[in-house]
């Protein structure tokens, strides 16, 4: 697979619709979430009218009477942020894991994958809810943690499963043969031939980070109650909804389309890598 | 169990070697003891994690009193005393889960109440919506994904792709705020955006709330479950077998109502089964959304109060779900696979 050219892989990434299209719609949503804050009209906490009404930028106020397109473009940083770290933990985490098992195999992979299993059976947003109940003010870190700890059994599943498929092969035998180290081996034969599925498994997690941190946003559990952020938005202005819908409507939109751009870019990379072992 | 006898003999392979001969019967018996025997270990196991995620990684009594903590001393000993935080650690996770085997969920920490009266009805109430959201969501998937199927490659079937593709990553509380400001508040107004459900009635006595929350469940689990039935519905349409039932005159139309439908039957309970098992989680953001007094909407609330005893009685029900549902779907899988029937009695 690595013997393609990089010109021609280019040519395959760009021919991929789903692949561009997605990575596009995603990269607007970052870059709003991104440069947002240095946009806004006006101060993140700045009351500009009444709660509710049409005083501020065009999308109105919110239910403290705070300007909601300078919170839409304030409040994006946050999620961005916790949600690609959490990403990323659930990444490494469950690769290690998978790899682990997978490598050493045995008693010591069946004992591993069963507790993966136990932390299967728990519903990802019901982890953080359990830690949640025992902490008066969640931290930032602790949502990075406790999502990333409810990918990881997902990650290191999926991790396992293609490991298995290329431990038994012939260079990761020869390379044992010559005598190379177990995690050189690992990270550099292993690794490397598990990338496409585990790119397409990371737009796929941070596809579900996105949307959880937002719900938990939503449910009121939040790191800075005062701050802007899209999930605890649309818990904020809730009861605005028949007044002024603009409070909930825009960061649920926001939040919508930034799921479809990730879902789609993780799409294209499965199609993409489908097509490759076809080649 | 007495399905499962009948089932057993209809595979005469296992006559064919007498040297591994069991009785089909104890060979089933063997291999569902093993599978409750996991499922078992898998909840002695969720219980360990519950109870030490919710008692010893933060303080509960700090979290439940806030800024009173420090004032008053004597709430916080009356606190200690009700959730026994004298006593160490092991001896009350035994006592806790002691209480969780003879039926006793504890008591309430935010109106005194015994769990189990509180959320009894709750449980039936989250299992009608549960139910509700299946039983419209399996036909329609199968529906679309028998559509997909026939038309595959052509403009229907790349329109449900992109719609289904899109669909699938959106998290449920953004499809339901989408519902509600289009059928209850922004746009139209003809159903209710939250449940309403008088003096401890069921919400079904008032069909109309559960419209939505109904609605956005079908509309956050449909596109998986599509997507896979269309996937196994095309892996069918290709294979020899169906080739020749085409060869022979079969009409496109029976051939994929008999062959290819009948075929997508095990990886379809296996997709709805994984969702069924996704909504056991996915209940407690659409339950809070839309106000429906199930399980979910509970946790939530016991989450935001630090009812601890609610929250650990409310985590065990539904990992306890989570793990039912995913045992009887492999139980029903097997079933329906002949091919693994024979491997099990063999």
């Amino acid at each position: 697979m690595s013997a393609i050219p990089t010109t021609s892989t280019l040519r395959r990434v760009t021919h991929q619709r789903r692949l561009v299209a997605g990575a596009i719609i995603t990269s607007l949503v970052v870059l709003l979430a991104v440069v947002g804050p240095w946009i806004a009209p006006y101060g993140e906490h700045e009351i500009v009218g009444k709660p509710f009404t049409h005083s501020g930028s065009f999308l109105g106020t919110d239910y403290l009477g705070q300007d909601v397109w300078t919170r839409v473009l304030a409040g994006g940083r946050s999620i961005l942020i916790i949600s690609l770290l959490a990403t990323a933990l659930g990444m490494v985490g469950g690769i290690l894991i998978g790899l682990i098992a997978a490598y050493v195999g045995g008693w010591f992979d069946e004992v591993l994958m069963r507790l993966n299993d136990v932390a299967l059976a728990f519903p990802q947003i019901l982890l953080a809810l359990l830690v949640l109940s025992a902490v008066e003010q969640p931290e930032w870190w602790m949502i990075v943690l406790l999502v990333g700890a409810s990918h990881a059994p997902r990650v290191a599943r999926l991790a396992r499963g293609v490991a298995l498929g290329l431990v038994s092969r012939d260079f990761v035998a020869s390379a044992e043969a010559l005598g190379e180290s177990r995690i050189r081996i690992v990270l550099t034969e292993v690794l490397p031939n598990m990338s496409a599925p585990l790119l397409a498994e990371a737009g796929l997690r941070l596809t579900y980070s996105i949307g959880m941190v937002a719900a938990l946003g939503f449910l009121g559990f939040s790191t800075d109650p005062a701050g802007a952020d899209w999930g605890l938005m649309i818990n904020e202005n809730r009861l605005g909804l028949l007044v002024l819908p603009w409070g909930v409507l825009a960061p649920v939109i926001v939040i919508g389309i930034f799921t479809i751009g990730t879902n789609l870019m993780a799409d294209g990379i499965t199609q993409l890598a489908e097509k490759g072992e076809d080649a | 169990m007495a399905q499962v006898e009948a089932e057993a003999p209809a595979t005469p392979t296992t006559v064919d070697e007498p040297a591994h001969h069991r009785s089909a019967t104890v060979a089933w018996t063997l291999w569902l003891a093993r599978r409750l025997g996991l499922a078992v270990l898998t909840l002695w196991l969720v219980s360990v994690l519950v109870f030490f995620a919710t008692a010893a990684l933060g303080d509960p009594v700090r979290a439940i009193l806030g800024k009173d903590y420090a004032s008053s001393p004597s709430r916080v000993a009356t606190l200690e005393a009700q959730l026994n935080l004298d006593q160490p650690l092991v001896q009350r996770y035994f006592d806790w889960l002691g209480g969780l085997l003879t039926g006793d969920l504890g008591t309430s920490l935010s109106n005194r109440l015994p769990v189990s009266e509180l959320i009894g009805d709750r449980v039936v109430n989250t299992a009608v919506l549960v139910l509700v959201s299946a039983l419209v969501m399996v036909p329609v998937a199968f529906g679309i994904a028998m559509i997909s199927a026939h038309y595959r490659g052509r403009k229907p079937d790349h329109v449900i792709q992109i719609i289904l593709l899109g669909l699938a990553g959106v998290p449920e509380f953004v499809i339901g705020i989408l519902f509600v400001a289009l059928f209850s508040t922004t746009v139209l107004h003809l159903l209710p955006a939250v449940t309403i459900s008088a003096g401890g009635e069921g919400p079904w006595h008032n069909p109309g709330s559960m419209v939505l929350p109904v609605l956005t469940l079908v509309f956050a689990v449909t596109p998986y479950v599509a997507r896979i039935v269309r996937a196994t519905l095309l892996e069918v349409l290709d294979s020899d077998y169906v080739e020749l039932a085409r060869l022979k005159g079969v009409p496109e139309r029976v051939v994929m109502r008999k062959h290819a439908l009948l075929n997508a039957i095990v990886p379809g309970i296996q997709v709805v089964a994984l969702q069924l098992a996704w909504l056991a989680g996915g209940i407690v953001i659409v339950e809070y959304l839309f106000s429906y007094p199930g399980i979910g909407a509970s946790l939530v609330d016991s989450v935001r109060n630090n009812d601890i005893p609610m929250v650990q009685a409310l985590s065990m029900i539904i990992a306890a779900i989570y793990v039912g549902v995913n045992l009887i779907a492999d139980i029903l899988s097997i079933l329906f696979t002949p091919r693994a029937r024979t491997a099990i009695t063999s």
